[in-house]
């Protein structure tokens, strides 16, 4: 199994997010698989938040704080930099949120992608704006009550990340979830062998903004795979494999329902169909 | 809040070992995990799944840094984490 070959070594730690926070156990265990030659960069968000509070520093590598949008421009320019000082064996790591990558860092990661740098960069998945309290991203999923959505929730599809990241030709590309380590664990590990562009979309839920319990991050990320909102898949060779089918699609009303960030769309429906509004 | 010890020296990097951390967070917690060695069968699900990292793998909880969010003890398949009220052990 997975857990014995890790580092025992902690690369994030002592860090200040909530408790039960996804994003952080989505970084914790990428640092873990990567080893401590990583440079981890992190544009503005949840994980720069809690990480970097001077005179404190949770990452026990290099890490590096980016303006919001160039969280893949400056992981070229790390990677470029290392590489002519004569480095060797590092991995220049993207940690990016999904308002980072999929809104506000989309244009850099789209010139990496043109590139092909030698990158790996890893969206953790809140599908909001978690840090700054809660703001609908291009990756919130329609029906999700935000800040900014406050009334009938998000009214957007969600953005096909991997789908958009596949479309430029990268090496490799998947998606994972805080709630199938072995799988996320796999992907970090094939990843770390791979040359140029490598893009890993990890789901980690965020007690706070989905009105979850701190102790349900783990087990809503495994439902959401289990019931089918969420797809484990990765994309090698021009082609996309599925690792895992959902096994209990029937389950699906519970899941969403459970997530308080769904409950007011389903009071609103309720609501309609009574006639009340 | 307890302090931990500065380090000799100032770090030349800003890369420098975790550890160094000056303020806990174990103060946010209202209950803490507590493993029932005997039940355990040391599968390390929980030191898997901590979003802090703060049970090692040889399963000691480091409560300086455990905010008690419940992870491990819903993740243990053998129910060998309880979940207790801090206030008894204040």
């Amino acid at each position: 199994m997975a857990v014995k070959n890790l580092d025992e070594r902690e690369f994030f730690f002592g860090h200040k997010a909530c408790a039960g926070c996804g994003g952080s156990l989505a970084v914790r265990i990428a640092l873990k698989v990567l080893g401590e030659r990583t440079v981890a960069v992190l544009p503005a968000g949840c994980m720069s938040a809690v990480g970097f509070n001077f005179p404190q520093l949770c990452f026990a590598n290099n890490a590096f704080i980016t303006p919001f949008a160039a969280t893949a421009s400056v992981m070229t320019g790390l990677e470029a930099g290392l590489r002519r000082r004569g480095e060797k064996d590092f991995i220049v790591a993207g940690f990016a949120g999904d308002g980072g990558t999929a809104d506000i860092g989309l244009q850099a990661l789209s010139g990496a992608m043109d590139r092909g740098d030698n990158i790996l960069y890893i969206c953790y998945d809140n599908e909001a704006y978690m840090n700054t309290g809660i703001q609908k991203s291009g990756l919130t999923p329609p029906g999700a009550k935000t800040s900014t959505t406050p009334h009938r929730g998000s009214r957007r599809p969600k953005k096909d990340m991997p789908a958009i990241v596949a479309a430029n030709g990268v090496s490799y590309a998947a998606s994972a979830s805080v709630g199938y380590l072995d799988d996320y664990i796999k992907k970090l590990e094939k990843a770390k062998s791979v040359v140029g562009v490598k893009y890993i979309h990890v789901l980690a839920p965020c007690p706070t903004g989905w009105g979850l319990g701190s102790d349900e991050t783990v087990e809503i990320a495994k439902e959401a795979v289990d019931v089918g909102v969420w797809e484990l898949k990765e994309y090698e060779n021009g082609r996309w494999t599925v690792n895992r089918k959902p096994t209990r699609p029937q389950d699906l009303e519970r899941h969403i329902d459970r997530q308080g960030r769904f409950r007011i769309q389903s009071q609103y429906q309720e609501d309609s169909r009574n006639g009340q509004r | 809040m307890r302090l931990r010890p500065w380090p000799d020296k100032t770090p030349e990097w800003t890369a420098f070992e975790a550890g160094y951390l000056v303020t806990s967070n174990g103060d946010w917690r209202s209950v803490r995990p507590v493993i029932d060695k005997e039940r355990c069968v040391e599968c390390g699900l929980c030191y898997l799944h901590c979003p802090d990292g703060t049970i090692s793998r040889d399963l000691l909880v480091d409560y300086d840094f455990c905010k008690g969010c419940g992870i491990c003890a819903k993740i243990c398949k053998r129910e060998a984490i309880s979940m207790r009220r801090e206030a008894d052990y204040a």
